[in-house]
């Protein structure tokens, strides 16, 4: 590494006019793909957005934190269940009510369980969300006359802005336009709060207890407040992402509270890159595609994530984005 | 009246007494040296005093506020600062950001997490200001874990410094250092140290520094303090030249 | 007073099981400083191998026989155990924790799916040898002889530990690897072998707490991280890194939950994560543990 590139803080000059020109691209292309794709291909992305605002939540604890959760598929199934049982019990169907009952239910519960596991030493930590998180889920099997046990619960399409679908729209033209948008335009805005949190006074010290828990504490920053904190920020994220699925999905289970999806939402953190701000949100969209495709091919699907996971942490531990950034680095270098 | 005053300060590890019942007195305004054999307590008793670790008993008195129970962070509010023997920095931030973390700390702003950092111009300048006075302006920009060790040295006593303490301890802030370049370490943190009226404890093992940087000399040695006294009272004193390793150059 | 004993019995045989599980798990985090998070899968593993062994592969061979393979399980999880060390983990042992834990969880997720290719995704049962021994009776009631026999090989496998930990030269080996790895290398302890020994033995006691309660409830998929979640729970009580901790550890978690069943049925595992809670709140590094 040269020494010119160390002193921009390993980062490379980017004029900022530049970085605003491709983002506004970027959006603008990403507004008008339903209209470019096959409606099936704007759902899968749909999907993908949902996932990359659940990992983008994730990856303030992982990278920025320190702490790697094993438990944040009871964050995202919060969320969904908040919004069923909205639906059921409260016999709602604004998607905007949805959203804040969802941001509710799942700040209390990371509150809860942010209480009991920041204290703690990152392996206990680790087993500890993990430990949580299947507690949810046998609540959600236990109690099954409230959510509907493996059957699940039916959550129709919402209202979004006081508009539902209208006689004339099917399922899929709504989901594919208007409900993609609704998306994506949360999406951004996420992804634009999640910017201003990690890169705030708060997010500095977040990075600084990650770095060296003991000076941290020395130079003044309360160590497991702050990571209660980012607890909730990062549950809270990852619950809104599960009441937006909810609707996609048209049905809620106990499924998204198991241990397997929480592996999940690991995998793409790491595959996009768990040390670099893009990364989650890439690993998100192509943890998608790849899922998609290859439960079509074997049912051994675990084995599967579980082999990349291992090859990823062994050989591409920067995931995605850091890979290509090194390899960007490199040949500007050679240039 | 002393800045700090400990009594009957005491910490055991199992059968080791690693602080046995050691007074310490600091008065306002000193630069102390602490010294000592390896196992003689210094840094327990700087850990006792920073927080690091909790007395078995005794009391410390800070500003004649009793803080033996205290928390770490309740020791900083109340003026008491420290820097690290190993190197402790963040090393995936900036030196910049090193400093500038806790000026934000010290100001109660490290918990805004819906403003971006750089809007706090006078917070960013302020650290730039403290690094140019620790000689670090150049490496403002580099990443903690990617400089020499000895700008690393200044760079851990920058960070506590810059939290405003009335009293710094500085364990060891020449160690692992060449020696050509430990006089010009102690020659920058000393002058801020003076300049700023800033009380200073410093555990050092290199008696050419401990005698042209100290005002004051206390030596301990297995858990207690030997003697105490100015430069020349303890390089006259028999019991702290045989007790330590090598004698002092006179 | 025959329904207290069969409670005591049944916390006891609980208690048996989560020792060999807890104990393996503390046994390499005390040697190796790595917590293995598929280690429930090693339990799993020596659970579906015996039920295969006695259920499947040899069924209708003489019952004295099926009893002497039940070990069978076990030597799987320990071979399987030999061979993860030394490909897979041993590169993490310097690298930052959350690559180790990133890795392992990995393992739990291809071992996972390796047991539910091999033996697919129903049950598998081994519950001719927990019949064949009946019942005793005990006051008025009658209780599962082979329970009993649980309980006894882990009492003998606890007590077979100590010696093996205090009293063998292996041990001593085993006990200054775990307290400082560089200086027994210094002293021309082979590091490496050490690693190897101790995970394969941890391996060992999970596969033989498999193998020996597959007799009494089937082997399932699910089984691993719910095995992993009531270890944790155990080395958070009794202490990541100590055998004694994990033994009383067992211990604590078999009588309450055997209370808990007996009293409010609805709340069992809730009650063990409260006690774990607590446990960590009052006492951070568990009641023997060093979490260093």
């Amino acid at each position: 590494m040269t020494a010119a590139f160390l002193s921009r803080g390993g980062r490379s000059p980017v004029r900022p006019v530049k970085v605003v020109a491709s983002v506004a691209a970027g959006v603008v292309l990403l507004l008008v793909l339903p209209y470019l794709l096959a409606p099936y291909q704007t759902l899968l992305l749909t999907y993908g957005l949902v996932m990359a605002i659940a990992a983008l939540g994730f990856n303030l604890l992982l990278g920025y934190t320190g702490l790697l959760s094993f438990g944040h598929s009871a964050f995202f199934g919060v969320g969904a269940y908040a919004v069923a049982f909205m639906v059921k019990y409260l016999d709602l169907a604004s998607m905007e009510l949805f959203i804040v009952g969802a941001t509710v239910a799942s700040a209390l519960v990371t509150a809860l369980f942010g209480l009991v596991c920041v204290r703690y030493t990152r392996i206990f930590f680790s087993i500890l969300t993990l430990a949580l998180s299947q507690v949810l889920w046998s609540l959600a099997f236990k109690f099954f006359w409230v959510t509907g046990g493996t059957d699940g619960l039916r959550v129709p399409t919402p209202r979004l802005l006081g508009r539902a679908v209208a006689a004339s729209e099917d399922k899929t033209t709504f989901l594919v336009h208007a409900y993609y948008t609704y998306v994506l335009v949360l999406f951004l805005a996420c992804v634009a709060l999640m910017w201003v949190i990690v890169n705030s006074p708060f997010g500095k010290a977040l990075q600084a207890i990650r770095d060296n828990e003991t000076r941290a504490e020395f130079v003044g920053v309360q160590i497991w407040r702050y990571r209660w904190i980012a607890f909730m920020v990062s549950g809270v994220f990852t619950g809104l992402a599960g009441a937006l699925w909810v609707p996609l999905n048209g049905l809620t289970t106990p499924d998204i509270l198991y241990w397997p999806f929480s592996g999940e939402i690991v995998f793409m953190a790491v595959l996009g890159g768990f040390r670099t701000f893009t990364g989650p949100i890439i690993g998100a969209i192509v943890f998608n595609y790849l899922k998609t495709y290859a439960v079509g091919f074997t049912v051994y699907w675990q084995l599967l994530l579980g082999v990349i996971l291992v090859t990823l942490v062994l050989a591409l531990p920067t995931g995605i984005t850091g890979s290509a950034g090194q390899l960007l680095a490199r040949l500007r270098r050679a240039a | 009246m002393s800045l700090l005053l400990t009594t009957k300060l005491t910490k055991h590890f199992g059968e080791n007494r690693a602080v046995d019942g050691v007074d310490f007195a600091v008065r306002e305004g000193q630069v102390l040296a602490l010294i000592g054999s390896n196992g003689a307590g210094k840094t327990s008793l700087v850990n006792l005093i920073s927080g690091l670790l909790r007395a078995d008993s005794g009391q410390i008195l800070f500003r004649g506020v009793d803080v033996t129970a205290e928390s770490v962070h309740g020791r900083i509010r109340a003026g008491i600062a420290r820097s690290f023997q190993l190197v402790n920095l963040f090393d995936q931030l900036t030196c910049l950001d090193n400093v500038a973390l806790s000026i934000f700390a010290r100001e109660g702003k490290a918990r805004k997490l819906f403003s971006l950092a750089g809007r706090y111009r006078g917070i960013w300048e302020e650290a730039a200001e403290v690094l140019h006075r620790f000689g670090l302006d150049g490496k403002a920009r580099m990443l903690a874990g990617g400089i020499a060790q000895g700008e690393r040295k200044l760079l851990d006593v920058a960070v506590a410094y810059a939290l405003h303490p009335r009293l710094l301890f500085l364990d060891e802030p020449t160690s692992g250092v060449s020696t050509r370049e430990k006089a010009p370490i102690m020659d920058i943190i000393s002058s801020i140290v003076r300049s700023q009226g800033i009380t200073a404890v410093i555990i050092e093992h290199d008696m050419d520094i401990v005698f042209n940087y100290s005002d004051r000399i206390v030596c301990m040695h297995q858990g207690t303090i030997l003697a105490e006294g100015t430069p020349d009272e303890i390089r006259r004193n028999e019991s702290v030249t045989t007790t330590l390793i090598g004698t002092p150059a006179s | 007073m025959g329904i207290i004993l069969i409670h005591i019995l049944n916390a006891l045989l609980y208690a048996s099981v989560l020792f060999l599980i807890a104990g393996g798990l503390s046994l390499i985090y005390g040697v190796m400083r790595i917590v293995n998070l598929a280690h429930g899968n090693l339990y799993a593993i020596g659970a579906y191998v015996t039920a295969w062994v006695v259920g499947q592969w040899l069924v209708g061979a003489p019952t004295v026989v099926l009893y002497l393979l039940i070990p069978a399980g076990a030597l799987a999880a320990a071979a399987a155990g030999a061979i993860i060390e030394p490909t897979l983990l041993r590169r993490f042992y310097k690298r930052a924790e959350e690559y180790q834990l990133l890795v392992t969880f990995g393992l739990l997720m291809i071992l996972e799916d390796v047991v539910r290719f091999i033996w697919g995704p129903y049950p598998l049962s081994a519950s001719v040898l927990w019949s064949e021994l009946g019942s005793i009776a005990i006051g008025d009631a009658l209780y599962p002889t082979y329970n009993l026999l649980v309980i006894a090989v882990g009492g003998v496998a606890a007590a077979f530990l100590w010696v093996f930990v205090y009293r063998t030269r292996f041990g001593v080996v085993l006990r200054a690897a775990s307290q400082d790895m560089r200086m027994a290398a210094a002293l021309g302890i082979n590091v490496n072998r050490v690693y190897v020994q101790a995970f394969t033995l941890g391996c060992f006691m999970a596969g033989l707490a498999g193998a020996i309660i597959v007799p009494s409830q089937s082997a399932v998929l699910g089984m691993s991280v719910d095995a992993l979640i009531l270890a944790f729970i155990v080395v958070v009580i009794g202490g990541l890194g100590s055998l004694e901790g994990a033994l009383v550890g067992a211990l604590v978690v078999g009588v309450v939950r055997e209370a808990g069943i007996a009293l409010f049925p609805e709340i069992e595992l809730a009650l063990l994560y409260l006690i774990a809670a607590i446990v960590l709140l009052v006492r951070p590094a568990g009641l023997f543990g060093r979490t260093a």
